[in-house]
């Protein structure tokens, strides 16, 4: 067991360093001069390099990565060129806008792909199972933008029960900040719950053409019991899987949704940052979400093998 | 219930209640523009987002842009020129406090000039200060600004938002806490959403109408105009989708402020490369171009066509557009004149904003008529001042250039335009030299004659300003002569 923690844990931290060298070099790749770009059509040759040795640009490309790496280590993420203050203070105030709209999201789309899998599936072929499948497949087909526009139109201006964007800031309470990211969080969740409902129908259904599920109908328990006691639990492994999978999506993928609801969430700050070539922004948040990500398979790859002990022995 | 604006108007009475003072209206007031200023230090960033927010209303200069355009004293009460036009002395207002407390006097004139004159300065327009070899303090209230040799924009170069007073105290926290002397304080910033001012009780001025300000950053068209429909914003400067102009119009919640700006968009030529060096290809390219077609087009009829380099609410500006009136026939015969009636390919790199990005599209289709093919390419800003402005590697491209009064550019032979005209370079170095009103008109009209004889550049129009506000509030800039949200004068009708 030791030894298989200690190979992940090892596997871990070769992929970060692999993620820091191409983060980096893809970044710096990218043309455009953080310092020109700040100081506009203008600028005179000297200033721009004045602004480009305050922000440590004139240094060479190798020492700027190890100035980077060692400091995110320390956990120091540097400053932003543009905004001037640290990078780990601005995320920090971001991820209380993300994180809460991605777990809002989440929990409106299991909210309704849950009901929606389980009736599909007990309905299979029936009418009810094809206008479940065919609602699903509108919304996935969907942009979820222009799906948000549409809530925009028909909630803020028509009906007028929301206001069309912003972020209340949760000092103002916490009714009043869930309000505001509720249409965008209905907006990103539209998609998310018709893939989760076609993932959790789909898996109901292999399930119950079990043999253990003839037994216990055989056994006599109802259907509705069945369902219940014994394949709702084996379908939610796969469900689980892709809850799993969209978390990650909704806190990388909000980018648009923030921009049409203007929210001060991460994926704003990060549009900003690549737009104004603030460097320092793009490469911290993007191997933040990285950590991140590898961390929860990390640790979703020591609760298998907890679970399942044949997996230690595969490794 | 849930718009920021009743929250903050609701604690607004509260504070007019436990003053007894008694309310007539609402003194609060949110306005949203596009984009966000990257930080609050308007003397070392090119990004016009910082002045939208705080010209006039933190920080403050020697003198100041009125909403016209004309200069008028700022912090400098008068000035006087000496009679070879190379010392300026400035008398400033006594009794001026910065909004940290401390006073402010001829010492962070000197302060503020000499640091944006530094070696190692970081102010985007270091080329307004370039004349200045002494500043010297007389007294707490007189400075003694001399100059290399007469220049007859000074007044105007430190009007510019990069010119502002900035005390030595304060300065080294002003990217994220600016403090100036103007009429507002800075609040708060919440980055990637709002900054908050409220009025400065100690303004040496007239105390503003508003009691509160809050800037909203709101950079998706679409979302624009649902948060001026639904009301959670009062004001939209700069507003982004001019298709949807006619629908504020038509509501009497609303009114819509047409103005101009300084904003010449040009379809930017590179004047070294062949065979766009030949000026009789420059003059074909000029006369294929249908500027309404454009504005119609790309700007939804907001813009003001130009046949120069030179904003046509200016005084001094000639309108030139019969130089280049659209004439494809001409086009083509010009074009056939040197040889190249099969027509030529060049590129053609369009930056971000839309007056590009449609305008090109118009453009590319306009010039295929009389045989001459673009590669377009898009852009981003970064990009974009890499490869085009820099390194001048582009055929055309479209840019609005917006800094007030820049005919000066053309006298720039490494300027991105490649323009190397000596004729027009002596005119310019004449015209700085020059303080004398009548002469310095006369000048500059030759000067747009020049660039317009030459066809540098395609001149296209001078882009509109829109604001869309809420149809009781008053005072709000129609045009802008800078790039200013001045709230000083702004105020609600009852």
């Amino acid at each position: 067991m030791l030894r298989y923690i200690l190979k992940r844990a090892i596997s871990l931290i070769i992929s970060l360093c692999l993620a820091s060298i191409i983060i980096f070099a893809v970044v710096e790749i990218a043309p455009g001069d953080p310092a020109s770009f700040m100081l506009g059509i203008n600028a005179q040759e000297d200033t721009i390099a004045a602004l480009r040795a305050e922000l440590g640009l004139d240094q060479d490309k190798l020492s700027r990565y190890f100035t980077w790496v060692t400091g995110m280590i320390q956990g120091d993420f540097g400053t932003s060129y543009t905004y001037r203050s640290p990078v780990a203070e601005m995320v920090t105030e971001r991820i209380w806008v993300s994180l809460p709209l991605a777990l809002y999201a989440l929990l409106i789309s299991t909210l309704i792909a849950f009901p929606a899998g389980i009736y599909a599936a007990t309905q299979r072929g029936k009418s009810g199972d094809l206008v479940v499948m065919g609602a699903t497949q509108f919304g996935i087909a969907i942009p979820n933008f222009w799906f948000a526009m549409i809530l925009v139109v028909i909630f803020a201006l028509k009906l007028r029960w929301f206001s069309a964007g912003g972020f209340v800031e949760w000092e103002n309470g916490i009714f009043k900040s869930m309000k505001s990211l509720t249409l965008p969080a209905i907006a990103l969740a539209l998609p998310q719950a018709s893939i989760l409902s076609r993932v959790m129908r789909s898996a109901l259904i292999e399930t119950l053409s079990e043999d253990y599920i003839r037994t216990a109908r055989a056994k006599g328990f109802g259907k509705r019991a069945v369902i219940w006691r014994h394949a709702l639990r084996n379908a939610l492994i796969p469900v689980l899987t892709i809850i799993g999978l969209q978390f990650s999506f909704l806190m990388a993928g909000a980018i648009i949704i923030e921009q049409v609801f203007f929210l001060p969430g991460l994926g704003r700050l990060v549009f900003q940052a690549i737009t104004q070539r603030d460097l320092i922004v793009v490469e911290s948040v993007v191997m933040l979400l990285v950590f991140a990500v590898i961390t929860v398979n990390f640790i979703v790859d020591v609760t298998y093998a907890v679970a399942d002990p044949r997996l230690r022995r595969r490794v | 219930m849930f718009q920021p604006t009743k929250i903050i108007t609701a604690a607004t009475l509260a504070v007019f209640a436990s003053a007894g003072v008694s309310l007539s209206g609402q003194s609060d007031i949110t306005v949203a523009m596009q984009l966000e200023p990257p930080h609050l230090d308007p003397t070392s960033a090119a990004a016009g987002a910082i002045d939208s927010v705080l010209y006039s209303n933190v920080f403050e200069g020697l003198t100041r842009f009125a909403s016209d355009g004309s200069i008028i004293a700022g912090l400098a009460e008068s000035w006087d020129i000496s009679s070879d036009g190379t010392v300026y002395t400035f008398k400033l207002r006594s009794g001026v406090k910065f909004h940290d407390g401390t006073s402010m006097d001829a010492n962070d004139v000197k302060f503020s000039l000499d640091r944006a004159r530094a070696e190692d300065s970081t102010n985007a327009q270091k080329a307004l200060f370039s004349g200045i070899t002494d500043v010297a303090v007389v007294n707490d209230t007189t400075v003694k600004v001399s100059l290399d040799k007469p220049n007859g924009s000074f007044l105007f170069n430190m009007a510019w938002g990069d010119a502002v007073i900035v005390a030595p105290e304060s300065v080294e926290g002003i990217k994220n806490k600016p403090v100036g002397t103007g009429a507002f304080t800075f609040q708060n910033w919440v980055q990637g959403d709002r900054i908050e001012l409220s009025r400065n009780p100690d303004y040496w001025g007239n105390q503003p109408a508003l009691e509160k300000a809050t800037f909203k950053f709101i950079s998706d068209p679409t979302a624009a105009f649902a948060a001026v429909m639904a009301q959670d914003v009062d004001v939209f400067t700069g507003f982004p989708a001019p298709e949807n102009l006619p629908q504020f119009e038509a509501d009497p919640r609303f009114q819509v402020l047409e103005g101009s700006t300084e904003g010449e968009t040009i379809l930017s030529t590179n004047n070294k490369m062949p065979p766009l060096d030949n000026v009789k290809v420059r003059k074909a390219i000029a006369h294929a171009i249908d500027r309404q077609a454009i504005i119609d087009g790309a700007m939804f009829g907001y813009g003001t066509p130009i046949g120069t380099h030179f904003a046509p609410h200016n005084p001094d500006y000639l309108d030139l557009t019969g130089n280049s009136n659209y004439d494809p026939e001409l086009s083509k015969k010009l074009l056939a004149e040197v040889g190249l009636s099969g027509g030529f390919t060049t590129t053609l790199k369009l930056p971000p904003p839309s007056y590009a990005r449609r305008g090109g599209e118009i453009i590319a289709s306009q010039l295929r008529a009389v045989g001459i093919e673009t590669e377009i390419s898009n852009l981003e800003w970064a990009q974009w001042l890499e490869q085009v402005f820099r390194g001048k590697d582009y055929g055309l491209t479209i840019v609005s250039h917006t800094e007030p009064m820049d005919i000066g550019i053309y006298a720039r032979p490494d300027y991105y335009f490649q323009y190397d005209n000596p004729e027009f370079q002596s005119l310019m170095t004449e015209l700085n030299g020059t303080t004398d009103p009548s002469k310095r008109s006369s000048m500059l009209k030759k000067a747009q004659r020049i660039i317009s004889d030459d066809y540098v550049n395609g001149y296209l129009f001078e882009l509109a300003f829109t604001t869309v506000a809420n149809a009781k509030v008053r005072g709000l800039w129609k045009n802008a002569p800078t790039q200013a949200t001045d709230l000083t004068g702004v105020s609600w009708a009852d």
